[in-house]
């Protein structure tokens, strides 16, 4: 049986990894797989719980379920937002996207 | 009689009609808009003239007398408008008697003066606008006489003010009505800030904005029952004794200032630039009349709690009754004479009611004399000034000029106009078997009552009275034609829409008097005035003192003599003379004893230069600059940190996260 820890810790290292891509990497597609890593620790700690502390129940996973297919919509949403910025400015940078200043 | 609800709607109702709905049909090419708008406000008040009729009607005659004697007071309509706490502002109908004669006298005016419009205004542009105005200040003028309570009269009472302010500016490309009308709206206003102030500390301790009554109040189904002012509950138990003359003397000043009294009697002779049949209806017969309506309506508190401030009342009224005859007997511009003959006329009204004294049970209605003969002088004077205004708006339509000096002669070319002005003159004069004779006999008998000073100034400004309207009839009507003027254009008599008023004004005027002074010879009391208003609501027959009559008709007579001989003929040697020997005094009187210029100075040299422009330096340089300096310090914080504004969401998101962390510390430490 694998500990609780060493699976939080997976989804934790996710999360982590999620945020340092979120916070450096420059194109927009990046910083939305990275937003989906971070979506997706979430969900693994969903399924973690529900298996470990309530092993009778199956909330934690249909919890999992529905993120994930939300989480599809917004990145489908994501994807045309990109595509729509591509076409303004020739360019899905983070880095130009600086329209939305004082 | 909940039908008198129609006589505030539908003035009111012709108001919105007239005012918003564009008459005009563009295509065509006919102006519809003239007959139309004339038409709609005329039958609106035709029919609020016979419901007011019929409610005088039903009032005085169908309601039965209580068993002491009085009318009751009736309240048809009375519903809580505005709840707070103990008070509450109430808008409803009274039918008292004054109320309801007050009916009769606005209704009659209003429409004499809706149908003599149609002539006098024909063809000028904004006769629909001029119509709406006349409805909506009909509408409030008879909302302020049926108010049932203080505060409500307050809100007709400003009605009536924005409607006078509109129609004196009717003309306003032309400065001097623009100027005129400002000047009326400010000084009532600076008087009605006293109203309110009056008002206020009134409602505060007497726990109740409602009139006293000397009757029983009798409510209609479903009206909202009113405390009448009670001292003996009021919040202090010596309000009625300190705080009641205070508030009262508060509403006399507001009341001052509507009824021109001096010294806020300026606004009236300049409101005269506006169109002459509103200086008929507004600054003749209704809503100058205001301020005496309102003492009249707090009379029983007047007389109750504060009779000797009553004695302020008299003092002004006998002073302006003076001033403004001694102005009269030397203007040139016929409306000027006659609104300077409405402001000595009203001080006559208000006299009257200020020498009214206290008097217990039989003597009340003869110690208050006065106030019957002053709503007599109000009922007597709005027919007779009212046809005397729209007499002097038929020679203005015929001559297109003010001045006396442009007429003379007149009586050859306008007979009807003449004939109507004449018994009018002669009503004002008091000369017997005219209605004036009767009233102001009154009001002398009541001023004699209170002092022979009092009683023999009166006499004296009635003398006077005679004297500056026959000099206006004799200028006017005789004395020398202008000839150059009239070579031009030979004047000719108004249309008959014009002289209908002016015929069916002075038939009433006749027929009062007929009545009234054989009544008031022969004690018949159904012929007088005392029989539907007194001061206490009982019955009192009006006698005559054979005395005070035979002294005044004589005095007066006199004065029409001395007016006669003076101005009658072509060339006027003795008034040249007369002016020859005292040039200052006339120019004084001409220029009315410089009180404008009293105002301008005080105004303009003290007000405005001491105080109001240090308070403008103030405002300018130390409040104003505050604001600057706080939207200043705004600006530059602003712009110093604006620059964590980058638009980089990325640096959004570290800030984001390092805040969560550092709330995450700061958690994890200390709880």
């Amino acid at each position: 049986m694998i500990s609780i820890e060493l699976l939080l810790l997976v989804s934790a290292v996710m999360l982590f990894a999620g945020i340092y891509g979120f916070l450096t990497r420059k194109s927009t597609l990046a910083i939305l797989l990275s937003i989906e890593l971070m979506l997706n620790s979430a969900d693994i700690n969903f399924a973690v719980f529900n298996r470990m502390v309530y092993p009778n129940g199956h909330e934690g996973v249909f919890f999992a379920i529905f993120a994930i297919a939300i989480a599809a919509a917004e990145s489908a949403i994501a994807i045309a937002i990109m595509i729509n910025i591509y076409r303004q400015l020739k360019s899905i940078s983070a880095d130009k996207l600086t329209k939305m200043k004082w | 009689m909940s039908y008198t609800l129609f006589i505030l709607l539908l003035p009111l109702i012709s108001f919105l009609v007239i005012g918003v709905v564009d008459m005009d049909i563009p295509k065509t090419g006919k102006v519809w808009s003239h007959k139309a708008a004339g038409l709609i406000g005329t039958a609106s008040l035709g029919i609020v003239t016979i419901l007011s009729y019929y409610t005088a009607f039903e009032y005085f005659f169908c309601t039965p007398r209580l068993a002491d004697g009085t009318l009751p007071t009736l309240v048809p309509f009375n519903a809580t408008w505005l709840p707070l706490g103990n008070l509450h502002f109430d808008l409803g109908i009274l039918l008292d008697p004054i109320s309801v004669m007050m009916l009769i006298v606005i209704s009659t005016v209003s429409l004499m003066v809706h149908i003599y419009s149609f002539g006098y205004m024909h063809g000028e542009t904004g006769f629909q606008r001029y119509y709406a105005y006349l409805s909506l200040f009909t509408m409030s003028m008879l909302g302020l006489v049926l108010a049932t309570n203080i505060f409500q009269m307050y809100l007709f009472w400003e009605l009536v003010g924005v409607s006078s302010y509109l129609l004196i500016g009717f003309y306003y490309t032309t400065a001097p009505a623009i100027a005129a009308s400002k000047k009326a709206f400010i000084v009532t206003r600076f008087a009605d800030m006293f109203f309110l102030v009056g008002i206020l500390i009134f409602g505060y301790y007497t726990q109740s904005f409602n009139f006293s009554f000397a009757g029983t109040v009798e409510y209609a189904d479903g009206a909202t029952h009113f405390i009448a002012c009670n001292p003996e509950t009021a919040l202090i138990k010596n309000a009625a004794m300190t705080v009641l003359p205070i508030s009262l003397v508060l509403m006399f000043i507001g009341g001052a200032g509507k009824s021109a009294m001096f010294p806020l009697h300026i606004w009236l002779p300049d409101a005269m630039e506006g169109p002459t049949p509103v200086s008929a209806l507004i600054h003749a017969a209704t809503m100058v009349v205001a301020g005496v309506f309102q003492i009249a309506r707090m009379f029983p508190i007047w007389i109750d709690y504060a009779p000797q401030s009553l004695s302020i009342v008299v003092v002004v009224g006998a002073f302006t009754a003076f001033y403004a005859a001694a102005v009269a007997c030397a203007q040139s511009d016929i409306k000027r004479v006659l609104a300077f003959s409405t402001i000595s006329q009203i001080a006559f009204m208000m006299v009257a009611l200020g020498v009214c004294l206290p008097g217990h049970g039989e003597h009340a209605n003869h110690a208050s004399l006065g106030y019957m003969a002053s709503m007599f002088h109000l009922f007597t004077h709005a027919m007779f000034k009212a046809c005397l205004f729209l007499g002097a708006g038929c020679l203005i339509h015929a001559v297109h000029s003010n001045e006396m000096s442009m007429m003379g002669g007149m009586r050859k070319y306008m007979p009807i106009t003449h004939w109507t002005f004449l018994i009018s003159c002669l009503a004002i004069a008091g000369i017997p078997f005219f209605s004036g004779f009767s009233s102001k006999d009154e009001i002398i008998s009541a001023c004699f009552q209170y002092s022979p000073i009092c009683g023999w100034w009166m006499t004296g400004v009635a003398a006077m009275t005679a004297f500056y309207m026959f000099r206006l009839y004799y200028g006017i009507f005789w004395g020398t034609e202008n000839k150059e003027h009239h070579e031009h254009h030979t004047p000719h008599e108004a249309p008959w829409t014009m002289t209908l008023p002016l015929v069916v004004l002075s038939v009433i005027t006749v027929g009062v008097g007929i009545f009234t002074t054989l009544g008031g010879f022969l004690n018949w009391d159904w012929a007088s005035f005392g029989s539907i208003v007194t001061a206490t609501g009982t019955q009192y027959t009006i006698h005559f003192d054979a005395k005070i009559a035979a002294t005044s008709t004589i005095i007066a007579l006199i004065s029409i003599g001395l007016a006669t001989w003076i101005f009658k003929g072509e060339k006027q040697p003795i008034a040249d003379k007369m002016y020859a020997a005292a040039p200052r005094l006339h120019r004084w009187a001409y220029k009315r004893f410089y009180m404008d210029e009293v105002y301008q100075f005080i105004t303009h040299k003290i007000i405005f230069a001491r105080i109001s422009k240090p308070i403008a330096w103030f405002d300018r340089h130390v409040i104003d600059a505050t604001f600057d300096l706080m939207a200043w310090c705004t600006h530059k914080t602003s712009n110093l940190i604006k620059g964590v504004q980058s638009g980089n969401v990325q640096k959004y998101a570290l800030w984001f996260f390092g805040g969560i962390i550092v709330l995450f510390l700061i958690m994890y430490f200390t709880c």
